[in-house]
């Protein structure tokens, strides 16, 4: 890898130099020609001119294949071995966080491709011009390395940090209008009913308007680097001329051949705003590209939740899960359902207390964080169980009542997390691949959600009629349709905790 | 194929603001062009102050055009989020619906932002493109006739080589779009999808397709990459032949004696000038496509403006649905709909969700028009009607701001203790004062319906339009909900969606909706 990257660093750095040497060989020529010498001193000049020209192009070409070759394979194996991390990180749900980090690793790409190489290529060649003048006339090679230090070293360094500082100027700035927009976009519905849209719009088009006025400002600044850095090849071109007035055509071709040169610092200037920019993006995917240790996955099947406490989430749980136990837990939202189901699936680990386990069966199922991939309903499915015949699939759709194979080929593709399918859709279809996962203990987070309630309690009586004598962990919060399950247990959590529990029909009662 | 314009005049009638930009882009880009003369003057006669002087210039003007532009710029983005949202309020929740609503925050936010490579990249080489050659032409055709007939034949090369590739490319990638998009999304699909893929322990067994699908997404991304940059391959080689093609009679001439150096020199100095904008410009075509591409589709947004009368409605309220049908692109909602409402009924709408109780609300907030049939408030359609209604949706949007401010929404001049006492019939129990996140995140889906009918509560309406305001709350606060809803719809019209019992005593008319039809039922 290291080497197509070199090999594209050079590539580049050759386009650079026969840039350089065809000014500097155009302006020999020139000057030679018009001393009118035999044609035969100029034909290597002569040719050496078409030939730079047309390679120049050339190498240019070839260093940016090379280049972005080179950074995808960079990219594929990043994308692997973040992959590969994150199995073992407790993960980040939000959706935006997940996005930013999948335009981070994008960010790799720009540091290769717009900054590492330009910097090579561009830095090399005025390296190389320095020492070819100095070769020539070692003042001028000194005044055109100071004008290339200059140029290529401190301009860069003040861009880079103007960037910085434009940046956290306007962070802020992009985020309260990002904001804002939404409110004005989701929340379009809610504005108009109440007749508060024109309020909001103000609010939006006033952090506009902010973003623009800076905007404004920062690019005055910027494009004034731009401007010395021009300035700064042409003085330091003045400056090799003066430094060596009587060579005759050599004064011409170093003259020229430094301002060539000095163009090269503008792309040097550029990658060292690129890396400003994406400097954030890197840090992050160093971050997560450093190894952690492995998150331990429990084995075997829990049998037994004792005074188990996940900081501010739940406290002092207590849970009888022996073989073929069916426990329902009901409570309102926010009251640490779905973590006890991470507990119990081993993903979260308690803090106290602990869940004895035994055997080597699993715990899993329809989590709340069920995810639908951009697939077909039969890869989708073939997740939880690999070697899956088709006719399996569709017995265990008919379970979840959804009528695969018919009104939905398993050929479907159900788009992006499922957005091509219904809510009820999407919740049978998980519950489909849960039941094919056919787990030691069964886990299902409101598999009903999205469903009415007729369709609810057919699906939730069909799915426990299916299941027999499997441990089942049921969180719902309908209370209608759990009394004629066969729940043995039906518990009420409140605030992480368990306020109530009793048998089934005990609830009945209990509320009267 | 449609023709993407390097300049859309859209943008000058939609930014008014931009002529004056526009204007001084231009001079400038004159200023460039006679600095790139003076400069090349001053180099072929061995004036070296002379030309420090006039690259110094040249330097600083097109700084100068680089700053305009991205002022430019800056002044477009703001008129155009200005102008897209005003659009989402003209056209109207019912509009937004789906996947639209995420498009255009996009837009509005990112998407724009694309602008600033097209205006900063592309719009001062299409200038300089425009001025520079023409200014090289003129002082060829005073020095060297013959030199400037050659360049003035061949520099139409460049712009046409660079729209043939230009096609070639877009035609790959089209060709590759689609497979491009599928690749490139799968990354984000399995990052998302990782707690799955763990919960059935197939995680590890991902890494190796995820590598596979970079892979191909790299030599699908190559396969495009190779002809995209075969455009500046190729516009380089034009260049340089054209150069060549004046260089070889000059270098002869100079030979046998028939011109001076410095006329030479100046020639060969200025050649390569005149097509250093335009290669430069045809290669960043590209670059600021997506920049056009975001422009183009917020015009297109836009749209044309309706003006739109509002009409004062007074209780008491007589609301008709006569034959209304409503047909959504695959599904009939409602199917040849009558019903009426009168003054003080309490309607509670029930039967299977996807029945079409939420499109009857959705017409009475003019959020839908009707397909066939009409809806009338007082014999006036929705969407006309300008009176206080109060709505509590099944998703209502909080926003990034104080709980007392979300629920002042429904009535920003409302005192202090009105939100208060509206907040506790709607048996909210936080402090009005915590601030809530990005589309108030941090609220649990049963506060967020419970913030909603503390607006309602807080708009003291004659009409009330509820969506299921008990889905999502556990056992007690459904028993305070439901007691809340009563005291509110006391007095008031109402139509309330409704799957659970305990809210059908709230109602004096209770109407089935199923298929898209409604039946009226016996009240329980």
């Amino acid at each position: 890898m290291i080497w197509r990257l070199v090999g594209a660093g050079l590539l580049g750095a050759l386009a650079e130099a026969a840039g350089v040497a065809l000014m500097g060989t155009a302006v020999w020529l020139l000057i030679t020609a018009a001393e009118q010498p035999p044609i035969t001193a100029l034909t290597i000049a002569i040719v050496s001119v078409r030939a730079l020209a047309i390679s120049r192009g050339g190498f240019r070409y070839l260093e940016r294949l090379a280049g972005h070759d080179a950074v995808l394979r960079i990219v594929t194996e990043v994308r692997a071995r973040i992959f590969a991390h994150l199995i073992d990180r407790p993960l980040a749900r939000h959706a935006d966080a997940l996005s930013r980090m999948v335009s981070d690793v994008d960010g790799v790409q720009d540091l290769v491709v717009r900054v590492a190489l330009p910097m090579f290529a561009s830095g090399l060649v005025c390296v190389a011009a320095v020492v070819t003048a100095a070769l020539i006339d070692p003042l001028a090679g000194l005044v055109l390395g100071l004008g290339l230090a200059l140029g290529g070293v401190v301009l860069p360094v003040l861009g880079a940090r103007l960037i910085r500082r434009g940046a956290l100027e306007l962070a802020p700035l992009r985020a309260a209008h990002a904001i804002a927009v939404l409110d004005v976009v989701h929340g379009a519905a809610d504005l108009a009913a109440y007749g508060a849209t024109q309020r909001f719009q103000a609010a939006a088009s006033l952090h506009a308007a902010r973003l623009s006025a800076v905007e404004r400002r920062l690019a005055v600044r910027s494009f004034a680097l731009d401007a010395a850095g021009g300035t700064l090849s042409a003085l330091t071109a003045v400056g090799v001329y003066l430094a060596a007035p009587d060579r005759g055509v050599w004064t011409a071709v170093l003259t020229i051949g430094a301002l060539a040169t000095g163009e090269l610092t503008l792309n040097l200037l550029g990658a060292a705003r690129k890396y400003a920019e994406i400097s954030g993006s890197l840090a992050r995917v160093r971050e997560l590209t450093t190894p952690v240790a492995p998150v331990e996955t429990p084995s075997g099947r829990p049998v037994r939740l004792c005074g188990v406490a996940v900081a501010g989430r739940l406290h002092d749980i207590d849970l009888d899960l022996a073989p073929g136990r069916k426990i329902g837990v009901i409570g309102p939202s926010g009251a640490g359902k779905s973590t006890l189901l991470s507990v119990i699936a081993g993903t979260i680990m308690p803090d106290r207390g602990h869940v004895i386990r035994s055997g080597d069966g699993v715990a899993t199922g329809l989590m709340a964080d069920a995810h639908l991939f951009h697939n077909s309903i039969r890869e989708n499915l073939k997740l939880a169980r690999p070697d899956a015949t088709d006719a399996e699939l569709v017995a265990a759709g008919d379970v979840a009542r959804i009528a695969l194979g018919n009104r939905y080929p398993l050929e479907t593709l159900v788009g992006e997390d499922g957005a091509e399918l219904s809510g009820g859709e999407r919740q049978r279809l998980g519950l489909t691949r849960a039941l094919l996962a056919d787990p030691e203990v069964l886990l299902l987070d409101e598999p009903t959600e999205g469903l009415d309630p007729a369709q609810a309690d057919d699906v939730l009586r069909a799915v426990f009629d299916h299941l027999g004598d499997r441990t089942v962990v049921l969180v719902t919060h309908r209370l209608t349709g759990l009394d004629s399950l066969g729940l043995d247990e039906i518990i009420v959590m409140d605030q992480g905790r368990i306020v109530e529990r009793g048998p089934e029909g005990w609830m009945r009662a209990h509320l009267g | 194929m449609r023709v993407v314009r390097p300049f859309d005049p859209r943008l000058l009638r939609h930014v008014p603001a931009l002529r004056r930009d526009v204007a001084l882009l231009g001079l400038l880009g004159v200023g460039v062009a006679l600095a790139v003369v003076v400069a090349a003057f001053g180099l072929s006669r061995f004036n070296l102050p002379l030309f420090a002087c006039a690259f110094a210039v040249r330097a600083g003007l097109t700084s100068a055009c680089g700053v305009v532009a991205a002022r430019m710029a800056a002044t477009v983005k703001e008129q155009l989020r200005r102008d897209l949202l005003e659009a989402v309020g003209r056209r109207g929740p019912g509009w937004l619906a789906g996947q639209r609503a995420g498009e255009l925050a996009t837009l509005t936010g990112r998407g724009l932002d694309a602008l600033d490579g097209y205006f900063t990249g592309y719009l001062p080489q299409l200038v300089l493109s425009v001025t520079v050659p023409l200014a090289v032409l003129v002082t060829l055709t005073l020095n060297d006739l013959a030199s400037a007939v050659i360049v003035l034949v061949t520099l139409p090369l460049i712009p046409i080589f660079g729209i043939l590739i230009g096609w070639q490319t877009r035609a790959a990638t089209e060709r590759q779009w689609h497979r491009l998009s599928l690749l490139g999304g799968h990354f984000l699909d399995m990052v998302t999808g990782l707690p799955t893929l763990k919960a059935f322990g197939r995680a590890r067994a991902q890494v190796e397709a995820v590598r596979k699908m970079a892979d191909q997404h790299r030599s699908a991304t190559m396969k495009t990459l190779r002809i995209a940059f075969l455009s500046a391959l190729v516009l380089e080689l034009v260049s340089t032949l054209s150069v060549a093609l004046v260089a070889v009679p000059i270098g002869l001439r100079l030979l046998s004696g028939g011109l001076t150096l410095s006329t030479a020199l100046l020639v060969l100095l200025l050649t390569p000038e005149a097509f250093i904008p335009l290669r430069n410009a045809g290669s960043r075509f590209h670059a600021s496509m997506e920049g056009l591409t975001a422009l183009d589709h917020a015009f297109g947004l836009l749209g044309t403006p309706v003006k739109r009368v509002a009409q004062v409605v007074e209780p008491p309220l007589h609301i008709e649905f006569r034959g209304v049908s409503v047909v959504y692109e695959r599904t009939v909602a409602l199917d040849d709909v009558d019903l009426t409402i009168a003054d003080g009924d309490r309607v509670a709408l029930v039967g299977p969700s996807g029945g079409g109780k939420s499109t009857l609300l959705s017409l009475l907030l003019g959020f839908v028009t009707p397909t066939r049939g009409e809806v009338l408030i007082n014999g006036v359609s929705p969407s006309d009607v300008d009176f206080p209604l109060a709505w509590v949706p099944q998703k209502p949007h909080l926003f990034a701001a104080t709980l007392a401010e979300n629920i002042a929404l429904s009535n920003p001049d409302a005192s202090r203790a009105s939100v208060e006492a509206a907040a506790r019939a709607a048996a909210l129990p936080h402090s009005l004062d915590i601030m809530l996140g990005e589309r108030g995140h941090g609220m649990s889906s049963g506060e967020r319906q419970r913030v909603a009918l503390a607006r309602a509560f807080l708009r003291d309406a004659p009409l009330l339009l509820l969506d299921e305001p008990t889905a999502r709350l556990d056992m007690a606060s459904e028993k305070a909900v439901v007691d809340a809803t009563l005291r509110l719809a006391s007095g008031r019209t109402a139509l309330l969606v409704a799957h659970r019992p305990a809210l059908l005593s709230v109602a004096t008319r209770i109407v089935r909706v199923e298929h898209g039809r409604v039946v009226e039922m016996e009240p329980a």
